[in-house]
């Protein structure tokens, strides 16, 4: 995942000396404290940690949904911590997918509606989108649920939608927050051999918070997090 | 195409409050169609006037009356084409409750004026011809089941006594604007029965009709009239039929205004109860609002979720509460008829009624939206946790 280890090898992701805090009150309370780190292109990479370590807001900042207090963010080799609101918003749409821990989906929508969603933001013609969301629909094996509504579905197959969604744009970068948090272990194990998948037949490099170890364990490589920093442990691997 | 189907979906995504709101809003756009078709029927005699007829009257007061001799003397003023005459005649039909107008006039200079009161020949005739003849518009006898040669007696109140007629045609409007509720009688038949009964108050008249050639000599003939009267012991006032009209209407001016003001409070009440609706639509939504910020929606997008959203509630409302006017105004029509002959629903008023949905559903999402569009992404996920 470093520099060090893979010199030759262009990161997908690039982190430099990020910090980042929250202001509660007028008092300002530091969650990230010069991160840096790199991922290398079709990495499968899980960031753990306590709760309150900043994992979910590395997470936030890497998806661009949220700003860096200082230092870059490169992604795909565009520095997307120096974008305006509008610029991130557009980069967001065809380069990141997101998964998150309660799925997230629109409950008005059918499936077919919610992947079909981000697809809206791109030049898609009605076809063209009807052909990308059916492959999708393929991928996560939902083709039969394609006119089902979120209330009408289980948990795992809200979030096999919900990562049809996140493919769906074709993203550079998958991030998923605690993407079986809310899962049971039938499910959660569905879905995680799914984002393996993804990760190891697509080449998607995959950015995963968990608590969970045995949801760390399929990613190839492990960040620990705590109290804003990495660890001097950070970087391990599974294997 | 995907962002209407979801504001439509969101727009009755929880039917309750959804339906109340449009409920809500139906209603109120109900009564503000009504209290705009009552101001108006308020001015339904003003739209209705002829800017080729002038009133005279009584310089001091319309309950003065004019000496009939006047008649001769007007008609030689310059650019006066026909004179009629009248009197309020003000009597009560069995009880009290029944009122509707009642006029005494010379009827062929009269219905000659007015045109728009439409009789055929064989009715005319037989109104012209006897004395004791009455023309009553279409709704007064539909309400009353006058047929033709039915005898009805008023009750006189200024000319006591009992006074009957025979119902000798039935006239239509011309179009919706004319008056159908009024009952005229030959003035022969006031002024001579007072001729006995009451000498002194014989050969006097309420008012003149005067008809002109043309609208723009109206200001130059009413002048006229009214210099050849001064210094006379009944000196006149000679205005347009509209003026005239509209001197009745500053008589209840307070009343119009007090309508006008309740129309408008009631916009704002159903403002208030939509803003509601959207400020907790919104509030319940922000989670969304952050996930579809998160694939890439901007804040135009949630714009147009959101004030379309509201749009929705309430044109519907607007649509609703249109569909509710025209009934409630045929009720109004028919059991307050005589009070507001002309009660009709005019455009103006249905483009009033979209008017007011359009800004109470731009207003309503005001602040909603700009919470929503101003909303941390990371904020509005971790409301979903």
């Amino acid at each position: 995942m470093g520099n060090e280890e893979r010199p030759s090898a262009p990161p997908m992701v690039s982190i430099r000396d990020v910090s980042k805090s929250y202001r509660r009150g007028s008092r300002p309370v530091p969650v990230l404290e010069d991160i840096s780190f790199d991922i290398a292109e079709g990495e499968f990479l899980a960031l753990m940690g306590p709760s309150g370590s900043g994992k979910s807001t590395l997470l936030n900042l890497i998806a661009g949904i949220d700003t860096v207090d200082s230092g870059t963010i490169l992604v795909g080799g565009l520095d997307i911590s120096a974008l305006e609101e509008a610029e991130l918003a557009r980069w967001r749409a065809t380069h990141v997918g997101f998964i998150f821990q309660f799925y997230n989906l629109i409950p008005v929508l059918t499936a077919y509606e919610n992947i079909e969603l981000p697809l809206y933001l791109t030049s898609l013609s009605r076809k063209e989108r009807q052909e990308h969301v059916e492959m999708a629909l393929r991928v996560v094996n939902l083709s039969d649920r394609s006119d089902h509504y979120p209330r009408q579905l289980s948990g795992g197959e809200q979030q096999r939608v919900a990562i049809a969604r996140a493919v769906i744009t074709d993203p550079v970068v998958l991030v998923a927050d605690e993407p079986t948090g809310d899962l049971d272990r039938h499910s959660a194990e569905e879905i995680l051999n799914l984002m393996e998948r993804l990760n190891e037949e697509s080449g998607k490099t995959i950015i995963m918070v968990t608590h969970d170890p045995r949801a760390a364990e399929r990613a190839g490589i492990i960040l620990h997090l705590e109290k804003g920093t990495l660890t001097n442990d950070a970087l391990s691997s599974p294997l | 195409m995907m962002l209407f189907r979801l504001l439509f979906r969101n727009a009755f995504r929880n039917r309750l409050r959804s339906g109340l709101t449009i409920l809500g809003v139906a209603v109120a756009i109900l009564a503000f169609g009504l209290l705009r078709t009552l101001i108006g029927a308020w001015y339904a005699g003003v739209e209705a006037s002829s800017a080729t007829r002038l009133v005279t009257r009584n310089a001091i007061s319309l309950i003065f009356p004019l000496p009939f001799s006047y008649k001769e003397k007007i008609r030689q003023v310059s650019g006066v084409q026909t004179v009629s005459w009248g009197n309020w005649f003000g009597g009560i039909y069995i009880d009290e409750k029944n009122f509707f107008a009642n006029f005494a006039v010379d009827p062929e200079t009269y219905l000659g004026l007015y045109p728009e009161y439409t009789l055929s020949p064989e009715e005319k005739a037989a109104f012209f011809r006897d004395r004791k003849g009455f023309v009553a518009g279409r709704k007064l006898a539909e309400k009353y089941r006058w047929r033709p040669g039915d005898t009805v007696t008023l009750k006189g109140t200024i000319f006591p006594g009992n006074w009957d007629f025979v119902l000798r045609g039935i006239y239509r409007g011309r179009d919706e604007s004319v008056d159908e509720t009024q009952f005229i009688f030959q003035w022969d038949y006031l002024n001579e029965t007072l001729k006995k009964a009451a000498p002194g108050r014989a050969d006097q008249v309420g008012f003149y009709m005067v008809g002109v050639n043309r609208p723009e000599v109206a200001g130059e003939v009413a002048a006229a009239i009214d210099r050849m009267f001064r210094n006379s012991m009944a000196e006149t006032l000679t205005e347009t039929e509209k003026a005239f009209q509209l001197g009745f209407i500053a008589m209840t001016g307070a009343i119009v205004v007090a309508i006008q003001i309740v129309s408008f409070v009631v916009i704002i009440i159903i403002l208030a109860v939509v803003a509601n609706t959207m400020a907790m639509t919104t509030r319940e939504r922000f989670g969304e609002y952050a996930v579809l910020k998160t694939l890439g929606f901007r804040a135009r997008h949630l714009a147009a979720l959101i004030l379309g959203e509201s749009l929705v509630i309430t044109l519907s409302g607007c649509a609703l509460g249109i569909a509710l006017t025209y009934p409630a105004a045929a009720l109004i029509k028919t059991k307050l008829g005589t009070y507001f002959p002309i009660f009709n629903i005019s455009a103006n008023t249905l483009y009033l009624d979209l008017a007011a949905a359009l800004l109470v559903g731009v207003a309503a999402a005001l602040i909603p939206l700009q919470r929503a569009m101003g909303i941390r992404i990371a904020e509005g996920l971790r409301r979903i946790a």
